[in-house]
């Protein structure tokens, strides 16, 4: 058995009496590609904020490739190869879309402590930009600003910053949120060209989606894991279906 | 020695009650909108200001004068909120700043050509002036009055803000405004609202402020920063906050310069400092407690 | 594609035609004006304080109302080394004003860039106000209200004695102004600088990224005081004269003002900000104090309602509009 790419065993947070994340033990294996679902106000958020480091948890633990995590903040999860993206754009929507990846790969590298040599003289950084803005197809948009941009080609802008992080794990947060489904067909072709070296946790509520990536599913409701498996499971599973037409009730 | 000391906690009670009265209004605002409004003081100076003018050209009294002045001011404030300050609220903290500095210029320009730069005085009504008898000690009589007001003040408003139902729209407001606006609170009629009341609140400690701070055109700006360390340290949106916080620097203000001339002022920013450092939110602001 | 790209980049950070423009202006305004020198000699001090200020708060976005505090500790660092000590080697003493500004902004930075909002602001203008207030009871050292005395310092490199026309002030402060500007420069077109725009812009990102979000703003913070200081003593050195003024508010919001009607986040903001606005001073505020006043607000109050880039943002959209 391989070391999982992130391991969380016992994890537990409260605001006071509310409690948000429940017993959460969950693995996700290197290579994976996860779904995480769940109806509204699961706490599907919260434990995204948990594992990236924006919410510390009462109890339990986190490991990154075997590496205990639990109590880091969020920049050095993020050295150690710990990537997300945010459900509504996080964005540096002043700048370029190359600037942007620029930002991202800069910190990686360390480049961002030089305070001489401009970026301009950064030759291997441009370059790679570039690529992984080839990767997602943005390379004709590199020079343009964010808020020149459709939402969805922001959209995939958020996950390519992610991505100059050269994560191994890569956090999902609803990707697909708030963009028209023309364009949400894109952004899983991307997603699913991803290459296997990076461990991807996707949370969606777009079930095509999540039935279109995942190799495996878990179901979250009130803080705690409900359920896990294959789509198939998963789809076949009662409680899952009565989760969601209770839902579809309100 | 005794003597000394009641001295100087009832003066400081007196200052600490026009504290008070002046910034409350700038608390509930910021903790609603969220918007720096540097600009607060000049409601307080409008307010002193107009009611050296209707006692001294208009010959109204001095208590007639008050409520003249503050409804006036209040009235005032909404055209400004709208003019001004609206088109901001989406805007960065520091066009916000810059706004109402800009604003505070004006207006101590405006003030000064109409008023001259000289401090203006009003004699307070007879039966505000002396001493009265209150058993033990005999205090100044205006003293006792400011301290009153102060707390009528924030009787008033405690009660309006937990026993009405525009007050808990306004708690909800501060407290989350998305939730409050998902159910159905129009917090931005509130906040007008909000403004106008604390415009007026502003006024109505400059006007009773005149006779114990004196009046000049400068008042706006002399008196920011004292208001602005209040509400930061009491929390944004809290009465109880602003009340307890005008309380702890108005006595210690007094106390400092009455113990050390020279340097006194040092200590409520000391204190400032001291209490944001461990407490950002202030005393009673939303992120502490 | 490459190439395009590449070649975009590159000239971000390369030296433009007109950016010799406000240095052949400063070097003609000497030929042209040399009666005004020593006016001239406050305005490039000013300068370099709103530069200062421009690497936290238009790069950064860091908004502070105490800025003031570092040109002070600067000016009574380089005052008080001529006055109490008497050294009067003016290039070590306008070293040790930035330094000692520079290392109190170190510390005074690992305990504020923690706090952000209205706290900040709070914090940065009570702890200037405590300063002022110190420097006001500690008089026997700072001279109080009625200022320091009896700062005088020996020739520039013990060549170039100081004249009634402050011509070697105003080619000294041009020195120093010229070497702050390119350490300015090179930071900004940096990676650093570039992470710092990037924590202004969205910091939640940058947390997220892996940037060392506060490590990063204490060394811009320390860099920032340490011009302020700089400049500070080049204003004890020029005025042989410091009072508690250098310390005040009104210096902190005049800085602010002048910054902002220039354009920040643009380096060359402080110089036109600074240069209107004190020309503009010069004249005005003689002919009636009120009306200039009233004008400094109601040109802040319409830069922010309609011109949110200053002056130089003005001029760079006309200038996107007409190519």
């Amino acid at each position: 058995m391989t070391i999982p790419a992130l391991d969380i065993s016992g994890l537990n947070k409260n605001f006071g009496a509310l409690q948000v994340a429940r017993d959460i033990d969950f693995r996700l294996e290197k290579g994976a590609r996860h779904a995480l679902i769940g109806p509204n106000g699961a706490g599907k958020t919260t434990l995204v904020n948990l594992i990236t480091g924006a919410l510390q948890p009462t109890s339990g633990a986190i490991r990154l490739d075997g590496v205990d995590i639990t109590r880091m903040g969020q920049a050095e999860r993020s050295q150690r190869g710990l990537a997300r993206t945010f459900q509504i754009n996080q964005l540096f929507s002043g700048l370029t879309v190359l600037e942007n990846i620029g930002l991202a790969i800069a910190e990686r590298t360390g480049i961002s402590r030089s305070l001489f040599r401009p970026l301009g003289r950064r030759q291997d950084l441009i370059d790679e930009a570039l690529q992984r803005l080839r990767d997602l197809r943005l390379q004709d948009v590199a020079l343009k600003r964010i808020n020149e941009l459709a939402y969805g080609q922001q959209r995939l802008v958020e996950i390519a910053i992610a991505l100059g992080q050269q994560p191994k794990v890569l956090v999902l947060d609803e990707p697909s949120a708030g963009v028209p489904t023309s364009e949400s067909q894109l952004i899983l072709d991307r997603i699913n060209g991803l290459s296997d070296t990076i461990s991807v946790l996707m949370i969606e509520h777009d079930m095509d989606m999540v039935f279109r990536f995942a190799e495996r599913i878990t179901v979250l409701v009130d803080g705690g894991i409900l359920v896990q498996g294959t789509p198939r499971e998963i789809a076949a599973d009662e409680r899952v279906r009565a989760v969601y037409l209770g839902e579809a009730h309100d | 020695m005794w003597n000394a000391l009641i001295s100087i906690v009832f003066d400081g009670l007196a200052y600490a009650m026009i504290l008070f009265i002046i910034s409350v209004g700038l608390s509930v605002t910021m903790g609603l909108m969220g918007f720096v409004n540097l600009a607060h003081g000049v409601f307080a100076m409008a307010g002193g200001y107009l009611v050296v003018s209707l006692m001294s050209h208009v010959g109204v009294g001095f208590l007639p004068a008050l409520a003249v002045a503050a409804v006036g001011v209040a009235l005032a404030s909404v055209l400004l909120e709208h003019v001004f300050y609206a088109p901001l609220y989406k805007a960065t903290e520091l066009d916000q700043v810059l706004l109402s500095i800009g604003l505070v210029l004006m207006a101590t320009a405006a003030f000064t050509y109409g008023f001259g730069p000289a401090p203006v005085s009003i004699r307070p009504p007879e039966f505000l002036s002396g001493q009265i008898d209150l058993g033990f000690r005999r205090f100044p009589t205006y003293r006792c009055f400011m301290i009153a007001m102060g707390l009528l003040m924030a009787a008033a408003l405690w009660l309006g803000f937990e026993r009405t139902l525009i007050g808990a729209k306004v708690r909800a407001a501060v407290d989350n405004r998305r939730m409050a606006e998902s159910i159905g609170v129009n917090v931005d009629r509130l906040f007008k609202l909000v403004f106008a009341l604390g415009s007026g609140l502003a006024a109505l400690g400059g006007g009773l402020a005149v006779d114990i701070w004196g009046l000049s055109p400068n008042f706006a700006i002399q008196y920011l920063v004292l208001v602005l360390i209040v509400v930061a340290v009491g929390g944004l949106g809290s009465i109880k906050g602003t009340f307890i916080a005008a309380l702890v620097l108005g006595v210690m203000d007094n106390g400092g310069k009455y113990l050390w001339p020279e340097g006194g002022a040092f200590f409520i920013y000391a204190v400032t400092v001291a209490i944001l450092l461990i407490r950002p939110d202030g005393l009673f602001g939303k992120g502490s407690g | 594609m490459r190439d395009g790209l590449h070649s975009y980049l590159r000239q971000r950070h390369r030296v433009r035609l007109w950016e010799l423009l406000p240095w052949l202006l400063a070097i003609g305004a000497f030929f042209v004006f040399p009666d005004y020198m020593a006016f001239g000699t406050q305005v490039l001090i000013t300068v370099m304080f709103a530069l200062s200020l421009d690497l936290i708060l238009g790069y950064a976005g860091v908004i502070t109302l105490g800025h003031a505090a570092y040109f002070g500790i600067g000016a009574y660092t380089a005052g008080m080394v001529s006055a109490h000590l008497h050294w009067t080697e003016p290039l070590s003493a306008l070293a040790a004003a930035a330094l000692c500004a520079g290392g109190i902004g170190a510390i005074s930075g690992l305990i504020l860039m923690r706090y952000h909002g209205l706290t900040l602001l709070m914090l940065t203008l009570a702890t200037a106000i405590m300063l002022h207030e110190l420097a006001n009871v500690y008089e026997d050292v700072t001279g109080g209200f009625d200022g320091l005395l009896g700062i005088k310092f020996e020739p520039l490199l013990g060549l170039f004695p100081y004249d009634l026309w402050g011509h070697t002030h105003y080619w000294y402060a041009l020195g120093v102004l010229l070497l702050m500007f390119v350490i300015a420069r090179c930071i900004v077109y940096s990676p650093f600088g570039q992470s710092l725009v990037g924590i202004r812009e969205n910091v939640q990102r940058m947390h997220a990224i892996g940037a060392p979000v506060y490590q990063r703003l204490v060394i811009i913070y320390a860099i920032s005081a340490a011009m302020a200081g700089a400049a500070g003593g080049l204003f004890a050195q020029s005025n042989a004269f410091v009072t508690l003024e250098v310390l005040s508010f009104y210096r902190s919001g005049t800085i602010l003002i002048m910054l902002i009607l220039g354009g920040v986040g643009r380096l060359y903001g402080a110089f036109v900000g600074a240069l209107i606005y004190m020309l503009l001073e010069d004249q005005l505020a003689k002919l009636s104090p009120e009306f200039w006043e009233f004008g400094v607000g109601l040109v802040l109050v319409l830069t922010v309602l309609f011109a949110r880039d200053g002056l130089l943002g003005l001029v760079s959209r006309t200038g996107r509009v007409h190519s």
